[in-house]
């Protein structure tokens, strides 16, 4: 028999503190009855003797002290699942919200999960082809990753992500993938696009949605990454798909937890939000991954922007620490008109080593990527130097970095919203790119290489080149 | 005695319980909370109340349940069988809680640290009659190919043996007894030892040999010494756990203890399945043979975080006591002290900087202190060393952070990792300029003995260049390349050589990842030997561009590659140069005669 409450003696915020309780867990789930009937979610986030401190999942509009009833349920926040998630839309809170009917459950899963042990995982090294060369090519995304964007205001984060979610595939392999959408504090007109983008390519079949939007209390978004990852763990470990998850926006989900902590009077740290983010955003970006003997596996994109662009601000830097690489993108690329636009020198994907080159991708990638890299930075160099003291100031070389790095931008980085480029074509494009260069800068790249994807008419001999650089 | 009475919960916040009415609460000592039998540990007391930090995840719990003491403080078991395991951060084995809960760590599992049913050949040194002091070997255990794993009397034990066994053995069955002042005592190959307390030893040494890593950049410019400390600071990006990977890897150690604090779930994957597949350099074995890993991931439970450093230096500290050279890697010890805030916040005791506790720096120089070069206690003394090499992961990359602080106050090695470096893909991106490493000296001595004497001499030379190049090229950003004079240019050129084919190393290439001292000689002679010999004719009329230019340059790019056995090459290599340099000094004289 649940018992009832109604002894509520605080309401501060998402905060209640319900009184002479007995028997309540840490952690349990809590059920607010207004006065008019309506039921709202908590869960118990302090228990001592007698005092229960609750946190809201939603508004606390409409609650007042003396006539709500509070029950504990007993259990920990649940997400039912079953195949029949598919193709479903949920609030922020795991209601459906898409008018179909409620999910007859398979099995009921605690929303935040347990953790994968090290020795169960399996290390992530399939190549996943996205399509799209300065990720494919250079910070090459791997199935089990988890690899956020870093994005500011104002920057088309979302529509690379809805490029990433449609034209992901494993070379050689079709499987069954799903997609898991979880949407934090982000406007209609976001969470619209990627809707729309689902129906139009048909992935709606295959994607889970939780929807917290901008209106919606920013208290719930601190349950729905959780909601959708228990989703993905399902998908994943239980019915062997591949799943894609993609969290929007993570910047959204710190600041209501921010506000939590705030309510709670805790001793701040960075930039006041709560000194266990690094664990908090941790016990989230680590349910990604593959384990062994098990079909399925979960890869992240977590997408946040950062305010002011800054990647020292405690969001970024938290996660850049948990997740492995990030996706950079660029505010000077943007406005230069290139799409996408991918700081591809300091975004990074950890993981790439072991899934590149020969069985993966192709056997001169891990050169061609170190040598594109290290072309590209001398190139940006090179034209900072320049635009300080005019191009004249420039050796003979640099000035061919220079180009280098203009040609990059345009030809690598740069394509098209729907291109969707092959691991081959990729490479070769970064091929072109280097026959450009003298020969004898290229020291990142074999011989045996050059030899075979080095495209032909760039292959002077050495005197010839010599007498170009005398003239 | 009847049962112990249990004290009662009275608040549960996150991983803090607090509990009224244990019987005898002690600081420091282990208790099992509630009906799930989580493992937690008291880390304040006021008056009839125990704050407890708990080590698994305390969702459920609630005022009114159970807690009972150990009465022990937290102790890591020491034995055979440690080798080759994972463990999480109190010592459980991570290959057995997967037997027991699955794919996912479940809570409540209790495992000893040691395998109770596999057994070990005993092989005593000892014989009845024997009078035993703590820290003397009774026997030996093959434990892998590669560790003979000492038996030893425990500390803080002595006395005559009255029986010793031979044979195989379980670790728990009674190996030896003793007939000490205080009566008989039973010896079985465990050792239990609190983590908090440092294992005792006889004498501390200072530490004079270089652990050699194979990585350059470190032996060359930073040595660690065996029984040093070091610390790499960078941000997220920069390489800290390649390094940190490499060292583990190929530092010539004996045994390497590597602690996955609170990072990533997939790096310790990387290292469960990389390892057993590398081979160590000097004994051709697998480098699991030599290693214990300690995996407190990012999402376990933070609590156990904090304990993990310990439980790792406290396996460390015991192979040392047995002769042995051990390293430990502790990636990073900046979420151990994440941890450390999170209960202090929870505790709300007073903050210090930024939010962690005012002891943080107390807690990290007792850490790296545990390191050192020791005489074991014993009868039949041994030499061992434990180096520690932190790495830490300022927010924001800021150095000024007080994780970083507290740390530099005490490591003598500093490897600056730097987002520049790893943006233009210099690896290791360990900064020249701004790290150090106060073991140089010591080391200089022994690499010019064990080396050759010319090696400080190249040393001192090639970390001048690099100096030098950072000041012309606040030169060159100003006015250009144009205005450098040829010597200049002829260094400016040199210290790119230095940093491109000295300093860069692949850790993903099969020649690159790892370098001999003899190699690393050779490689910085032949690069240093393009400036000594280009110095020698820049006088005479020759273009500096042509000097640039030469095709053996190339070449010089490419020698990290050389395989070790075919080092013979350098000598050709530093020949060709000589050849070619000569030969523009022909040209530049032909040309002023025909003028």
């Amino acid at each position: 028999m649940i018992k009832e409450y109604k002894t509520i003696t605080e309401v501060a915020g998402p905060l209640l503190i319900v009184e002479k309780v007995r028997d309540v867990k840490y952690e349990e789930l809590v059920e607010i009855e207004l006065a008019d009937g309506e039921k709202r979610r908590g869960k118990v986030l302090e228990i001592t003797t007698d005092k229960a401190l609750v946190q809201l999942f939603e508004n606390p509009q409409g609650i007042e002290i003396k006539e709500c009833k509070v029950r504990f349920l007993g259990k920990v926040m649940e997400l039912p699942v079953s195949r029949d998630i598919l193709g479903r839309v949920f609030s922020g809170s795991g209601r459906p919200i898409d008018g179909g009917p409620e999910i007859m459950p398979d099995k009921l899963l605690d929303v935040n999960g347990t953790p994968i042990n090290p020795y169960a995982r399996d290390y992530p090294d399939d190549f996943i082809q996205t399509g799209i060369s300065s990720i494919d090519g250079m910070n090459t995304l791997v199935r089990g990753q988890k690899l956020p964007i870093f994005s500011g205001s104002g920057l088309p984060h979302s529509r690379i992500a809805a490029q990433i979610a449609r034209q992901a595939k494993v070379k050689g392999q079709e499987e069954s993938f799903a997609v898991v959408f979880a949407a934090m504090g982000i406007t209609f007109e976001e969470a619209d696009f990627f809707i729309r983008d689902f129906k139009r390519t048909g992935a709606i079949e295959r994607a889970v949605l939780f929807l917290n939007l901008a209106n919606d209390p920013a208290v719930e978004r601190v349950a729905t990454p959780r909601l959708g990852l228990t989703a993905a763990e399902y998908l994943a470990f239980e019915l062997d798909m591949h799943v894609l998850v993609i969290l929007t926006d993570m910047t959204n989900y710190c600041e209501a937890l921010r506000e939590v902590s705030a309510a709670r009077k805790e001793i701040p740290g960075r930039r006041g939000y709560p000194g266990y983010l690094y664990t908090d955003l941790a016990s989230m970006y680590e349910r990604a991954g593959r384990i062994k003997d098990k079909e399925g596996s979960i890869t992240q994109i977590p997408i946040l922007t950062m305010p002011e662009d800054d990647i020292t601000h405690p969001i970024p830097d938290l996660t850049g620490y948990i997740t492995e690489g990030q996706t950079i993108l660029s505010r000077e690329l943007h406005m230069k008109g290139i799409y996408p636009p991918i700081n591809v020198l300091p975004s990074l994907s950890r993981l790439k080593d072991k899934g590149i080159g020969e069985g993966k991708t192709r056997e001169d990638h891990a050169q061609v990527l170190n040598q594109l890299f290290a072309a590209y930075a001398r190139g940006k160099d090179a034209k900072e130097l320049a635009s300080i003291l005019g191009e004249a100031a420039l050796t003979e070389t640099d000035l061919k970095f220079a180009e280098f790095a203009d040609d990059y931008e345009k030809k690598f980085v740069a394509q098209g919203e729907n291109e969707d480029r092959t691991i081959d074509e990729t490479l070769n494009i970064g091929w072109e790119l280097l026959a450009e260069l003298p020969r004898t800068e290229l020291k990142r790249l074999k011989e045996r290489e050059i030899e075979k994807y080095m495209p032909i008419r760039s292959r002077k001999s050495k005197a010839e080149e010599k007498k170009l650089e005398v003239e | 005695m009847t049962e112990a009475k249990a004290g009662v919960i009275t608040k549960v916040a996150g991983p803090l319980v607090v509990a009224k009415g244990i019987p005898g609460a002690t600081m420091y000592d282990v208790v099992n909370v509630s009906e799930h039998n989580l493992i937690g540990e008291i880390i304040e007391i006021h008056g009839d109340e125990s704050y407890i930090q708990v080590y698994e995840d305390t969702s459920g719990l609630g005022p009114g349940e159970p807690v009972h003491s150990t009465y022990h403080p937290l102790a890591v078991e020491l034995g055979p069988g440690l080798v080759e395991s994972i463990y999480d951060g109190i010592q459980r084995p991570l290959k057995q809680l997967k037997l027991m809960s699955g794919d996912f760590i479940s809570r409540g599992l209790e495992v000893p640290g040691l395998d109770r049913e596999k057994e070990w050949d005993f092989k005593p040194v000892k014989k009845v009659g024997d009078h035993v002091t703590s820290g003397t070997t009774l026997g030996n255990v093959q434990e892998t190919v590669l560790i003979n794993h000492r038996i030893m009397v425990p500390p803080e034990i002595e006395g005559t043996i009255k029986f010793i066994d031979t044979g195989m053995h379980k670790v728990t069955d009674i190996i030896c007894i003793l007939e000490g002042k205080n009566g008989e005592v039973k010896l079985n190959m465990i050792q239990k030892w609190p983590v908090r307390i440092g294992r005792p030893y006889k004498q501390r040494l200072r530490p004079e040999i270089p652990l050699i890593t194979g990585q350059r950049v470190i032996d060359a410019f930073f040595p660690i010494a065996k029984g040093g400390t070091a610390c790499v600071p960078g941000p997220f990006g920069s390489g800290k756990t390649v390094i940190q990977h490499q060292l583990a890897k190929w530092a010539d150690a004996e045994v390497v203890i590597f602690i996955g604090c609170g990072e990533r779930g997939n790096e310790m994957t990387d290292v469960l399945l990389e390892f057993p597949e590398l081979k160590d350099p000097k004994s051709g074995e697998s480098l699991m043979k030599r290693t214990v890993l300690i995996a407190n991931t990012s999402n376990m439970p933070v609590a156990a975080r904090e304990a993990s450093v310990y439980t790792g230096v406290t396996i460390a500290e015991y192979f040392r006591d047995m002769g042995y050279s051990v390293a430990l890697m502790a990636d990073s010890t900046s979420r151990w002290a994440e941890a450390l805030r999170e209960m202090s916040g929870r505790l709300e005791e007073m903050p210090g900087e930024e939010g962690y506790p005012a002891y943080l720096g107390t807690r990290i120089s007792a850490f790296y202190e545990r390191a050192g070069r020791t005489i074991s206690q014993g009868d039949d003394p041994r030499e061992g060393a434990l180096s520690v090499i932190g790495a830490v992961s300022p927010p924001g990359g800021d150095l000024a952070e007080p994780v970083t602080q507290n740390t530099l106050r005490v490591v003598k090695v500093f490897w600056g990792l730097e987002y520049k470096l790893a943006h233009a893909r210099h690896f290791p991106a360990i900064s020249w300029l701004s790290s150090y490493s106060l073991y140089s000296n010591m080391v200089d001595e022994y690499l010019s003995e064990e080396v050759n004497p010319e090696w400080p001499v190249l040393r001192r030379e090639s970390m001048r260049i690099l100096q030098l190049e950072a000041e012309l090229e606040e030169i060159v950003r100003l006015v250009g390349i144009e205005a450098l004079s040829k010597r200049e240019r002829l260094i400016m050129e040199t210290a790119k050589s230095i940093r491109e084919d000295f300093l860069q190393q692949n850790a993903f290439d099969a020649d690159d990842t790892y370098t001999s001292m003899t190699k690393q000689f050779l490689l910085l002679k032949l690069v240093l030997s393009f400036y000594s010999e280009g110095e020698k004719v820049i006088k005479k009329d020759i273009d500096i561009n042509d000097l640039i230019s030469l095709p053996v340059r190339e070449k010089i790019g490419r020698a990290k590659y050389i395989k070790e056995k075919e080092l013979d090459k350098f000598d050709k290599l530093e020949r060709e140069l000589k050849d070619q340099i000569e030969n523009l000094v022909i040209k530049a004289q032909k040309m002023e005669a025909e003028e």
